[in-house]
């Protein structure tokens, strides 16, 4: 950014390079996300379950039977039933749910803001925890910093997400009775807040209601800190490894030269360097957020799409289950392409193509 | 010659091919040594096999009989049973000790099938390269996007519950990662001297992939592998967590925290202590594969 670039020629062949970029980035997302499309497929057509079974039951006539078999189109080619199936979920039908009846679309959209709002806590409290941790790190390299994010980020990578929050429920909830236990919002409040976003620290706020908002936050603050740590613990890890290249390069040494106070070059020179890189890294922790949240929403009753998803998989509800799997398949190419594209348009290196 | 001395291994004109590649592994062991902490994962790991070998011998409880369901169930933990009991009166240190064997034999098995995959995959888009290169490497692309434990479950739950599906679907989510790695390191030695000289003396494809380009791909993907081993028991401590995987009264140790999840409040040995055998094994692992690629791979040491 700080190029001198000025001249209208240069910013014109720029901008061409980035739309080159992007719609070759573009294109590569849908070719993956085809391969999305047929890896599901795939998986619903190894279903060791009779799908017509699933239907009609175990009771009905041959006659049903073959009637349901020709309606569920199971009688053509495999690659018309592909093309068929592709038709579906482009128009963003993944079929009616075994358990709850409804279409799977219309489930998902009520089940998500509660992941969404789950994960967006989570990653501002990695982000903000994450990223100092890892500068300061990187600053005194082997001093306790250092130490501390490397003991933290074994763990993190080590202890299965659902036990630590087992114990996180046991200690902070059943023991010391600081944060309130498993769910989203205790039932009393339930109808008295209007759902108006979905996220419900927000909606309490624009209502002004706030004992839900204090009952809210309290309930969400375990679970995201629980998720915001295995963040946090790779945050901090690729911030100091970011820093220690920034702080090792010639303008650094210009700076200290000049008489730049070391504060300055740490936190506002070196950090904005490896700021580019880093939104890449954020970007690609929300997405594993979401991995993270299918165990998490078990553990702590949330009902978010983890827990849609684990259980459509109790109740081998296999639309329900790949239509999750497609849903979340998708977020995740589209935070990487999001980053990417974030990463080209901020960084002026990647800019002109290097 | 043959004896295996230090003077022999570490000899700086090795007469032997043998004698070459041993000297070699000693001398990764001896920088791995200085390593204290992947001397403490390997420990970890070595009390891992051995407690999984000698189960019969360790375990003072048979881990699938309970005891009298009247006086004995969810006991605290005591000298008689060091972990307590759970709710079918089962000793949960003699559930441990068998559940070493249930997680060995997935990371083993993960292991044995995603590994041959990966190289198989890599080597031939990298060696091939044109649109051989481009189909492989787009599927594997594809398996990429989906996050691991997301594909995982929409497999299992294709498959049905069960500790055989478990591996399996672990295994199709872990090969990716090493394709790429495999198919970087073709690129690197595709084009050498010694590949054309293969190919000069009519070597086939398949001849300079297995016995040329493989064997070199080998070592970085095993640190790879090594270093995804904790996240493989932890892949599979969550489907059994969530009822996918080792079926009860199998003692998978995810299955026993689910388990002991129910009375998490009054009785919490039940589902901590399964945990802490998951994370101890997993920073064994963790920590013996850092201080490998820090070994093997010295570009990697930040």
């Amino acid at each position: 950014m700080a190029l001198a670039d000025t001249s209208g020629e240069g910013r014109a062949s720029a901008l061409r390079s980035f739309s080159v970029k992007a719609a070759k980035l573009i294109l590569s997302v849908a070719v993956t996300f085809f391969g999305l499309l047929l890896v599901t497929f795939l998986i619903g057509r190894v279903v060791p379950v009779d799908p017509v079974l699933a239907v009609v039951g175990d009771r009905a006539s041959q006659s049903t039977y073959d009637k349901v078999f020709i309606e569920l189109g199971l009688d053509k080619p495999l690659w018309e039933q592909f093309l068929i199936y592709l038709q579906k979920m482009l128009s963003g039908s993944f079929g009616e749910s075994l358990l709850t009846k409804k279409p799977i679309a219309e489930d998902i959209a009520r089940v998500f803001p509660a992941t969404l709002e789950l994960a967006s806590v989570a990653i501002i409290i990695g982000t903000l925890i994450g990223i100092p941790a890892g500068v300061l790190a990187a600053v005194r390299q082997g001093g306790l910093a250092d130490q501390v994010v490397r003991v933290l980020g074994l763990v993190g990578y080590s202890a299965p997400i659902f036990w630590l929050g087992l114990i996180g429920l046991l200690v902070f909830y059943a023991s010391l009775g600081w944060v309130a236990g498993p769910g989203r919002i205790d039932i009393a409040y339930e109808y008295s807040v209007t759902r108006q976003t979905g996220l419900l620290l927000i909606d309490t706020a624009m209502q002004g209601q706030w004992a839900a908002f204090r009952n809210v936050f309290s309930h969400i603050i375990l679970p995201a800190s629980l998720l915001g740590y295995f963040s946090m613990a790779y945050i901090s890890r690729m911030t100091r490894s970011f820093m220690l290249q920034e702080l090792s390069q010639e303008y650094v040494v210009t700076a200290r030269v000049k008489g730049v106070p070391e504060w300055r070059i740490i936190w506002l020179h070196a950090l904005r360097n490896a700021a580019v890189p880093l939104i890449t890294v954020v970007a690609l922790s929300y997405a594993n957020l979401l991995e993270g949240s299918v165990l998490t929403e078990t553990v702590f009753a949330w009902p978010g799409l983890g827990q849609y998803l684990t259980n459509s998989l109790q109740n081998a509800d296999m639309n329900a289950v790949l239509g999750c799997t497609l849903i979340i398949g998708a977020i995740f190419v589209g935070l990487n392409l999001f980053s990417d594209l974030l990463y080209s348009l901020l960084d002026p290196r990647v800019r002109r193509g290097r | 010659m043959s004896a295996l001395s230090r003077e022999w291994l570490l000899s700086e004109q090795p007469t032997s091919r043998r004698q070459a590649r041993l000297g070699q592994v000693y001398r990764t062991w001896l920088s791995l040594r200085s390593n204290w902490l992947a001397m403490v994962g390997l420990g970890i790991i070595v009390v891992l096999i051995l407690v999984a070998l000698f189960a019969d011998v360790i375990a003072p409880y048979d881990p699938l009989a309970g005891g009298d369901l009247r006086t004995a169930r969810l006991l605290p933990p005591s000298w008689e049973h060091p972990f307590g009991t759970d709710e079918q009166a089962r000793d949960i240190f003699s559930r441990i000790v068998y559940g070493s064997r249930l997680t060995l034999m997935v990371v083993a098995l993960v292991a044995v099938i995603a590994t041959p995959i990966g190289l198989l995959v890599g080597t031939t888009a990298g060696y091939f390269g044109g649109w051989v290169d481009t189909v492989l490497m787009r599927t594997t692309d594809i398996f990429l996007a989906f996050p691991r434990l997301i594909l995982a479950l929409a497999f299992v739950a294709a498959l049905g519950p069960g500790i055989e599906n478990a591996i399996i679907a672990i295994a199709i989510t872990s090969w990716p990662p090493y394709a790429r790695l495999a198919r970087a390191e073709t690129l690197t030695i595709r084009d050498s001297d010694f590949i054309n000289a293969a190919r000069l003396q009519g070597a086939s494809s398949l001849r300079i992939l297995w016995g040329h380009v493989t064997p070199l791909c080998l070592s970085s993907v095993i640190i790879r592998v090594t270093l995804d081993m904790a996240g493989i028991i932890l892949t599979a401590a969550g489907l059994g967590f969530l009822g996918l995987g080792a079926q009860p009264p199998q003692p998978e140790w995810g299955a026993m925290i689910a388990a002991g999840r129910r009375f998490l409040i009054d009785f919490w040995w039940v589902a901590t202590i399964p945990g802490i055998a998951i994370f101890t094994v997993s920073l064994g692992f963790n920590l013996l594969g850092d201080g490998l690629r820090d070994v093997l791979d010295p570009k990697a040491r930040k």
